[in-house]
């Protein structure tokens, strides 16, 4: 991904036009001006600005009270994030990689997700997770967790493409009253740009988004591989759909069968391992919800079933490239 | 860790003296609350005993989990709490639901599965907590809830309320990684948390020199906050030392940890069996039973007649009589409801406990008032 610079559309108005990174920083800094109960914790974001500086001047704004360095304890941070929004708190936690939350994985599948469904308790939280691979980052620093949160009832999960959509959701995400599990993909920082409304402006959790429409194919994806396959869709001159879930729990099942029904081909990529993921999950549903529309098999594209090695044509042999995307559309184009 | 019952008795409450304990002049148990601890345990063992005999009935599902002879811990530490002060309460720990105003209705129904449980059903066992009395419920996994009893002491501290937070863990969650992540991160924010420690000498089947290394009560000073050892089979020293670390907790004086030495008297689970216990040490514990022992301090020291202390294990029994009817009475849940509440719709300010001490139908006691913002969340030591 590291490759892609993606430009969005330029929207009608006069919007700055900000990186996915900077999206992030002006989300959390607009939830932390409008409303004083929003914080942030987590490893070096105050001094530091965190490890890619979302939080970067943010101590000076805001105080240390409200921009904690905590101890590197991730189940003590996702532990305090879950007492702190009980109490009416609205907790905004950084993991440092999205790879750390193993370490915090107790607390939130067992207290966060549950706490609600057992003794009606909400816990308004979001758990920022700086995902994805592309720059060496070995398999500890590279990796996409999402399938991990899927299998945990209680929790939502998004992973923005787009930096309006970075900015939005992330607002929303501050806003639910349920623990959301916020996955922002680190090739995206500073490579994909776009208008970005300034002041308020949330999106949906739990709708999808047609980035580009199209009557042959669809690929679903999000992330990453939303990027790719806006890209592969252009090179290859192709009347290719790509729906941006954006929201992967709870699936925005009505915009995934839409398109289904209407190009009857699908491609769903991502950029997480195979077995058992968002694009088994979207294959199974339209295949139980949308079968008779289908005119060929639900094809994937994902990284194969390994972890994430580190030196660059190991790498670069795992994740999807865009001739993969291309290949993998032409494909199923001539199905 | 030995402890003879001389050695006991004359180090109730073993304070490190570095340690100052807050100030509470002329707070002292009245006559009543005397009568409340006494009943709050009484109270505990007489719903468990009822609990047991659901359990043996086949009306409960799953195990049976109770806290048989260590009654004095959490009555005696919840005792001192005021109504906005919040808890996390495990699952050997059922006198402090009762002081916080849980009745035992919805206990029985809870071990049941009833609609009427507090759960609803969704949860079993201990497993649970009543929002609407400032308690979030505990999860299997130890000793997680220290970790949560830490964010909500955060929030009150970021907001500058003069709130604290307690929760209980055993031996046994002192060997997991949580427990230091808890113990560091409440003292490096010098949170309003009281950690109370049961070393019950069992986690499960496994005994304390299996479990811990070095001493509990030294382990609280290495993170260099306020420990104390305390007798947990003496409600009232447990009390003493409660109260003196909730008091400290309020007055920004950080985390206490309790370390209260007990003994498990019934296995983990109604499952078992314990025969890995020595009859020896039932017996030696038996003799420090912490009703039994308090029932005579109500009669030797403080003036009761042995009719009142009979009249309150009566009443006692009669009402959780009543209560195992009402639950008994519930019916179970509305299968449709296993898939309802998965999500929040909005969030829920938690309500109050009740907070039985005389201290605080007082004219003056602390209300758990908002004050000023405090230097939230700052970290004692400079970076």
């Amino acid at each position: 991904m590291s490759e892609v610079t993606e430009t969005e559309p330029a929207a009608e108005t006069a919007a700055p036009e900000l990186t996915y990174l900077e999206a992030i920083s002006d989300a959390l800094r607009y939830e932390m001006r409008r409303d004083e109960s929003v914080f942030c914790l987590g490893e070096d974001i105050g001094a530091f600005g965190g490890a890619f500086k979302v939080t970067d001047g943010f101590v000076e704004e805001f105080g240390a009270s409200r921009v904690l360095d905590t101890p590197l304890a991730e189940n003590a941070i996702i532990g305090a994030a879950v007492g702190a929004a009980v109490e009416g708190l609205r907790p905004v936690c950084e993991m440092q990689f999205a790879d750390f939350i193993s370490c915090g994985f107790d607390q939130l599948v067992n207290v966060a997700a549950k706490l609600h469904y057992r003794q009606g308790v909400a816990v308004p939280m979001v758990v920022r997770l700086p995902s994805g691979g592309g720059f060496s980052g070995g398999p500890f620093h590279s990796q996409n967790p999402e399938a991990w949160f899927l299998q945990t009832p209680g929790l939502k999960v998004v992973a923005p493409s787009t930096a309006a959509d970075a900015k939005g959701l992330l607002v929303s995400a501050i806003r639910d009253p349920n623990p959301v599990c916020y996955l922002e993909h680190k090739g995206l920082y500073r490579h994909v740009k776009g208008e970005v409304p300034a002041g308020e402006y949330t999106v949906p959790i739990g709708e999808a988004r047609i980035a580009r429409e199209g009557s042959e194919m669809s690929v679903i994806a999000y992330g990453s591989s939303v990027i790719l396959a806006m890209r592969a869709a252009e090179e290859l001159g192709e009347d290719i759909e790509v729906l941006d879930l954006r929201t992967l729990a709870p699936l925005d099942r009505e915009a995934i069968l839409t398109t289904a029904r209407k190009t009857g081909k699908i491609l769903v990529a991502h950029e997480a391992t195979r077995s058992a993921g968002v694009g088994a999950e979207v294959a199974a549903l339209i295949t139980e919800e949308a079968f008779e529309d289908l005119d060929g098999p639900v094809r994937r594209l994902t990284t194969p079933d390994v972890p994430i090695p580190f030196s660059p044509p190991l790498e670069q042999a795992v994740l999807p490239q865009l001739e993969d995307m291309k290949e993998a559309c032409s494909e199923l184009l001539r199905y | 860790m030995e402890n003879g019952d001389a050695a006991v008795a004359s180090a109730r409450v073993r304070e490190h003296a570095s340690m100052p304990a807050g100030e509470h002049t002329g707070m002292h148990l009245t006559r009543d609350d005397r009568a409340g601890l006494f009943r709050f345990m009484v109270m505990m063992r007489t719903a468990e005993e009822r609990a047991i005999t659901l359990y043996r009935q086949g009306k409960v599902p799953g195990s049976f989990y109770d806290g048989r002879g260590q009654e004095a811990i959490s009555v005696g530490s919840a005792y001192t709490l005021g109504p906005r002060d919040r808890m996390c309460i495990l699952h050997r720990d059922l006198g402090a639901h009762f002081v916080r105003g849980v009745t035992p209705d919805r206990y029985l129904a809870n071990y049941m599965g009833r609609a009427h449980a507090v759960t609803g059903g969704k949860d079993g066992n201990m497993h649970f907590g009543d929002r609407r009395l400032g308690t979030v419920g505990m999860v299997s996994m130890l000793p997680d809830m220290a970790l949560v009893a830490n964010g909500m002491a955060l929030a009150f501290k970021m907001r500058g309320e003069d709130r604290v937070a307690m929760t209980y863990f055993g031996e046994g969650s002192t060997a997991n990684g949580q427990w230091h992540e808890a113990m560091n991160f409440a003292a490096v924010y010098e949170l309003p948390v009281v950690f109370v420690l049961e070393n019950n000498q069992f986690a499960y089947s496994t005994p304390n020199e299996l479990e811990v290394a070095g001493d509990l009560v030294a382990r609280a000073r290495s993170y260099g906050f306020a420990s104390a050892g305390v007798d947990g089979n003496d409600v009232e020293a447990v009390f003493e030392a409660a109260r003196a670390a909730v008091d400290r907790a309020r007055a920004g004086g950080g985390p206490t940890l309790i370390a209260c030495e007990t003994m498990r008297m019934h296995g983990h689970g109604a499952h078992d069996d314990m025969s890995y216990v020595p009859p020896e040490l039932f017996e030696k514990w038996e003799k420090r039973d912490p009703i039994e022992r308090y029932a005579k301090r109500l009669t030797d020291d403080f003036g009761f007649e042995p009719d009142e202390v009979a009249a309150i294990r009566t009443e006692v029994a009669e009402y959780i009589a009543e209560c195992a009817e009402k639950a008994l009475a519930s019916p179970m849940p509305d299968p449709a409801a296993a898939t309802e509440g998965v999500y929040a719709e909005a969030w829920e300010a938690l309500g109050d406990g009740q907070a039985p001490w005389s201290f605080w139908q007082q004219d003056g006691a602390p209300q758990g008032a908002d004050g000023d913002p405090a230097v939230a969340g700052e970290p004692r030591r400079a970076a």
